[in-house]
């Protein structure tokens, strides 16, 4: 089995490895590069020349992607073109808020997805199962602005009940904090908890259909015994599989909630960073969301290996 | 009145998905009494495994119980309430499912699960259920009764699972037993442990036991009466030796007939000397990237003759298929068709040598594509081969057709709108319309019913005589190529160990293993089981399992007549004897063994 | 050992055995009218798609026009009329896109297996590792907001998922028996493609385009929404919710209506593909114990 988690390992680290070529390829083929932008309209050939030759633009792009990636590891993400400050500085203090949003969203939605799959599995084909069936599959085609919008909507602007933007002050008590995240936590739970309950609930359908719970049905064991001492330990694996895959919907929901509601996160660093052309960045902030999103698809992956008994006791 | 269980006019209905419920069983009645075994008997659609389960008065998914009355023990489970009937599942009544992968949750030891009714029940705590589960290990002659319990599923092989099975179905002491088609998906040689320790278990214990299977000689072995089922219909009932020696209804007899077909043995294949050998196969060694599957086979298929491959599963048979057809590359030997050397891939082989070796596989539901017509998938071939076009071409369908004794107009039909069996004729009729020297047929009757079989070998039998066509005809059913072939090749392991005309194949001398395979096929005579099981080779084959690729003989650790020492690590040389008959072992040719 | 039965079995199209239930007619009149809407639009809007009809802007329902206006005082029904055309056709141009890359990708992965499956396989990985938001807003912050490099762009981020779809069509067809007979036969990959395994693939695969296009219109509104799609003046529905969200302290529903008709479009679509696939999940064994 460790032979299989450190193969896993590795294809993640190699995965992480495409994924920066990748990012760092796609700012690189820019019609212009980082020299023109930083000069602007009012460059002339010699400026241009000057600045590449000390910005070092001028070398090979390997050598700059090394460059670039050994600045990574070591925790040099590279100075903003915008605004002149490093980057890791500024996204320092924007990291956390969209961690808090996207933390606290997946405390609300993964138990309760979970849940609510599994009780819409033991009740197949019933009344509840039905119900939340269309709910889910509303909730999902539904863009996840309109969700925010109508939640705005609703309990910000007419009900007043919570507050428009997450503004969130150090000096915030619990029920202000609570005021001002309330509406983007909901929102991007929705989305996500729709996917992760219907992924769930096929899932663990799945097993009912498999022999062995027929058989253990023919010992006469009742229905809550069948599914969380027969079908829960082999659902595991699937289950946190859906679990990661949601995880990821979520860091694009993060965008969206981040973009309605005027959180000072992560996203809109980037979003700005995009409008701005900043390409440096884009190309931290890219990476620090990909690394985040490899990270957790491998953290499910070898959950899942080790929830296998195949794989934890081999013949 | 001593019944533990008595079914009266049992109904049941069936529903497919989005569909209506239609009847599936139709006023079925039956009664087992304390101690006895009961066996239902039928092909698919008969009912057999749904009665069965009635008999606990549960309904798979899509099927209800529509009327009727089980008392079991003297209640009418029927009339219970869900909660009650649902208590005596595990407890009164057992279910023994049909593959160990059926029974055993994959993520659990197999200890808890064994103990698990007998646990939820109320029959005692866990330290001294485990113990008593120990005692029935032991009594099932399965290894390591102690520490068994520990293991996952997939640490256990194959049969000592099936008696794991048993164990479970037992540890809480059932007065009625139900098994569904237990032995099955097993080996030959292996279904002789199972099938005893089941029988002795049930003897022990004194439990009633309903036995569905469709294997009528497995049914001799541990049936005292029989019920033949047909369409969910009682078609006869009566004690096992009547029901198997002097049936009397006319769908009785065609099942028994079907089931142990006449022998027909050759003594001598004619093969004119002028003609090369259709396939001949020369000291191939084929395996898949590292592992080996065949070992220094050579096999010779005249013009117009059968030659069976046997053995068991994993021994290699349908690898030498996939190599004759070029579909599996060789390592070192060659393959020669018709006198000329194959290449070993077939992107290599010009198209007349691809036309004259056509290949037919098992499952007939697979190898035609569901969503090309009948006259797509047998106008291809002739395009592909013989260029015929237009009418040329639709003619020759129907002919085809005709020739697998097919009506005319199945050509626009498509294969989902086909049985099994007509499946297989279609499969058949395609590697014809190639106009081939010979057909490869892999398993070709094994997925199908017992009579549809019957009637799909009895074609292979009569285009043989009308076209001239050669087989080589692989199958682990031994009554049915000793019914067929005219040369028979018996593969172990990857290795030929004895081949020759089936006459000289199926008598006296033997190798051990041919021996230990046709002493393995259950006979249709009560008692035989008794007899086989307690034989040294029995014991000695239990002992060991199937080892590819071994250096010496593959058969030494199993063989009850290994010289040890030299088996081991010597390859076995090739031993003449009369009757054209070849068998490679060390032992002299006086101490192969006789019946 | 599975034992085939010798009972006779209707056969299977793609088409054959749905019922119309009244969900998929419902979703389908719906997806219909919007499809009318697209074709004849410009002879039904009351106004031009950038036409300043009234001073007032964010306009009430019924006010200025049926549905009020937005914030430059522009026709909120006309826009949404002309925004159907941009949506469904871009909607559908991507999904076309991502089926080009994603199938040929995917099936040459199946047939080809060996390196050619390893590499692509792999790549097409790194791709998914990005949230797809993500991938497109560095995408398009590199090449800038031009109509092509958003239709290529989403195609790419849809490609994949077409692409994990097709490649395990490939290899689960490519493995049937009648695929071997096909082989065994001498018959050219070109032709087992096409005419063995393509054609045992359509119900997934049109399933999968449904998806696809359901998932294309969220993404690019998506994208509009956050400024990087389709660019003013041209009306696109994502464009009109982020334009009008300040309406929505005033009052003005012209955020809310583009976002509902999103809705509207993405729900028929699922509802129609979840029809399709017709998956009835029979009774399973926990219901039978209660029997």
């Amino acid at each position: 089995m460790l032979r299989i988690i450190s193969t896993r390992l590795a294809q993640g680290l190699l995965t992480l490895l495409l994924a920066s070529i990748i990012i760092f390829a796609a700012t690189e083929i820019l019609p212009g590069d980082v020299a023109e932008a930083i000069l602007g309209q009012s460059r002339t050939e010699e400026a241009l020349a000057a600045l590449r030759e000390e910005m070092g633009l001028n070398r090979p792009a390997i050598v700059r992607y090394f460059d670039w990636l050994g600045g990574m590891v070591q925790g040099d993400l590279g100075t903003s073109l915008a605004t002149k400050r490093p980057v890791a500085d500024m996204i320092e203090s924007r990291m956390w808020n969209t961690l808090r949003l996207a933390l606290l969203a997946a405390a609300i939605s993964v138990p309760l997805s979970v849940a609510l799959g599994l009780w819409s599995a033991m009740r197949a084909g019933g009344r509840v199962d039905k119900t939340l069936a269309m709910t889910t599959l509303a909730l999902i085609a539904v863009p996840e602005f309109f969700i925010g919008l109508i939640l705005m909507k609703v309990f910000a602007v007419e009900l007043r009940w919570f507050s428009a933007t997450a503004n969130t002050r150090p000096y915030f008590d619990f029920s202000e904090n609570f005021r001002a995240l309330a509406l983007p936590v909901a929102t991007l739970s929705f989305a996500v908890l729709a996917h992760m309950m219907r992924m769930t609930r096929s899932s663990v359908i799945n097993i009912f259909t498999s022999p062995y719970m027929e058989m253990a049905a023919l010992k006469g064991l009742p229905k809550r015994r069948l599914v969380v001492r027969h079908a829960l330990p082999n659902a595991l694996s699937p289950i946190l599989t859906v679990i990661a895959l949601n995880l990821s919907y979520m860091v694009s929901g993060v965008i969206i909630v981040e973009t309605i509601f005027g959180v000072p996160g992560l996203t809109r660093l980037l979003v700005d960073g995009v409008t701005l052309r900043d390409i440096p960045l884009i190309q931290a902030c890219a990476m620090i969301f990909g690394a985040v999103y490899i990270l957790l698809n491998l953290l499910a992956d070898i959950l899942s290996i080790m929830a296998n008994p195949r794989l934890r006791y081999p013949k | 009145m001593n019944d533990i269980i008595t079914i009266k006019n049992l109904r049941i209905e069936g529903r497919p998905p989005g569909g209506e419920y239609v009847s599936i069983v139709k006023d079925v009645s039956l009664n087992v009494r304390k101690g006895e075994v009961l066996a239902l008997i039928g092909e698919s659609g008969s009912g057999k495994s749904t009665i069965s389960l009635a008999a606990m008065g549960f309904a798979r998914p899509g099927c209800r119980i529509a009327g009727g009355e089980v008392w079991l023990n003297g209640r009418n489970i029927m009339a219970l309430s869900p909660r009650e009937r649902h208590a005596l599942r595990g407890e009164e009544v057992s279910y023994v499912a049909q593959s160990a992968a059926a029974s055993f949750n994959p993520a659990l030891r197999i200890g808890k699960q064994v103990i698990e009714a007998p646990l939820w029940h109320g029959v005692g705590d866990a330290a001294a259920l485990t113990a008593t589960t120990v005692e029935l290990y032991r009594k099932l002659d399965l290894p390591n009764p102690e520490t068994v319990g520990q293991k996952f599923p997939h640490q256990v092989s194959g049969g000592q699972l099936q008696r794991l099975m048993a164990a479970m179905a037992m540890s809480c002491g059932p007065d009625l037993l139900i098994l569904d088609e237990p032995t099955t998906a097993l080996d030959v040689t292996t279904q002789i442990e199972v099938l005893k320790a089941f029988k002795d278990i049930i003897r022990d214990q004194g439990t009633a036991a309903i036995y569905v299977t469709h294997d009528l000689a497995v049914v001799a072995q541990v049936a005292d009466r029989i019920l033949v089922l047909k369409n969910g219909e009682m078609v006869e009932e009566g004690p096992t030796d009547q029901i198997l020696h002097n049936p009397q209804h006319e769908y009785t007899r065609t099942l028994m007939a079907a089931v142990r077909p006449a022998p027909h043995l050759v003594d001598h294949v004619d093969a004119s000397a002028a003609q090369a050998p259709v396939v001949s196969v020369r000291n191939v060694t084929a395996g898949y990237g590292t592992l080996t599957i065949l070992s220094d086979v050579s096999v010779d298929v005249p013009a117009a003759s059968v030659v069976g491959v046997i053995g068991e599963s994993g021994c290699g048979k349908s690898t030498l298929a996939r190599v004759v057809a070029g579909l599996t590359p060789l390592r070192t030997g060659e393959i020669m068709l018709d006198g000329q050397v194959a290449a070993p891939n077939l992107n290599d082989r010009p198209r007349a040598a691809l036309k004259d070796c056509q290949i037919v596989f098992q499952m007939a539901d697979t190898a035609l594509n569901p969503r090309q017509r009948i006259s797509d998938i047998l106008g291809r071939p002739l395009e592909f081969y013989q260029g015929l076009k237009g009418s040329a071409r639709a003619d020759r369908i129907g002919d085809l057709l005709e020739l697998v004794d097919l009506p005319r107009n199945f050509a626009s039909r498509y294969p989902g709108e086909l049985s099994g069996g007509q499946k297989q004729r279609i499969n058949l009729a395609r590697a014809l319309a190639a106009d081939p020297k010979v057909i490869l047929c892999d398993e070709v009757t094994s997925a199908l019913d017992t009579v549809v079989a019957a009637g799909v070998i009895e074609l292979l039998k009569s285009l043989k005589d009308k076209l001239g066509v050669a087989y080589m005809f692989i199958s682990h059913d031994l009554s049915t190529v000793a019914s067929f072939a005219d040369e028979v090749v018996v593969l172990y392991a990857g290795r030929v160990v004895e081949q020759g005309p089936s006459r000289a194949v199926f008598s006296p001398p033997f190798h051990p293993y041919t021996k230990l395979l046709l002493s393995s096929v259950p006979e249709m005579r009560q008692g035989w089981l008794e007899g086989v099981a307690d034989t040294r080779e029995a014991k000695a084959a239990s002992t060991g399992s199937v080892v590819i690729g071994a250096k010496g003989c593959p058969f030494s650790n199993r063989c009850a007549l290994a010289i040890s020492g030299t088996c081991e690590t010597t390859a076995p040389p090739i031993r003449e004897l009369p009757g054209e008959l070849q068998i490679a072992c060390h032992l002299p040719v006086e101490q192969l063994p006789l019946t | 050992m599975s034992e085939t039965s010798d009972t006779v079995v209707p056969r299977a199209s793609v088409f054959a055995g749905l019922r119309l239930t009244w969900t998929a007619m419902i979703a389908g009149s719906i997806l219909l009218f919007w499809l009318v809407l697209a074709l004849f639009g410009p002879w039904i809007a009351p106004h031009g798609e950038a036409e300043i009809i009234s001073g007032q802007t964010f306009a009430p329902l019924g006010e200025g026009g049926l549905l009020g206006t937005d914030k430059l005082g522009r026709d909120v029904l006309s826009r949404l009329i002309y925004g159907v055309r941009t949506t469904l056709l871009l909607a559908l141009v991507t999904t076309v896109v991502s089926f080009a890359f994603g199938v040929t990708l995917g099936f040459a992965a199946a047939i080809l297996k060996g390196w050619f499956d390893i590499v692509v396989s792999r790549i097409v990985e790194a791709f998914m590792a990005f949230p797809s938001t993500l991938l497109a807003l560095v995408i398009i912050g590199a090449f800038g907001t031009s109509i092509t490099v958003l239709v290529l762009t989403v195609g790419l981020v849809l490609s994949t998922s077409v692409f994990r779809v097709s490649r395990a069509l490939g290899y689960d067809i490519g493995v049937m028996d009648f695929v071997e007979a096909a082989r065994a036969r001498g018959e050219g990959t070109w032709w087992i493609l096409t005419r063995e395994i393509l054609p045992n693939c359509m119900a997934p695969l049109i399933a999968e385009f449904g998806l696809r296009f359901t998932f294309s219109i969220l993404f690019l509104s998506g994208l509009s929404f956050l400024g990087l799609g389709v660019q003013e003046p041209a009306a696109d529905w994502g464009l009109m919710v982020q334009e009008n969200v300040g309406g929505l302290f005033l009052g003005s529903s012209a955020a809310l209506i583009p976002a509902a008709c999103i809705a509207s479009l993405t729900v028929s679509m699922n509802l129609l593909v979840d029809w399709f696939q017709q998956r009835q999940q029979g009774e399973t064994v926990l219901e039978k114990i209660d029997q």
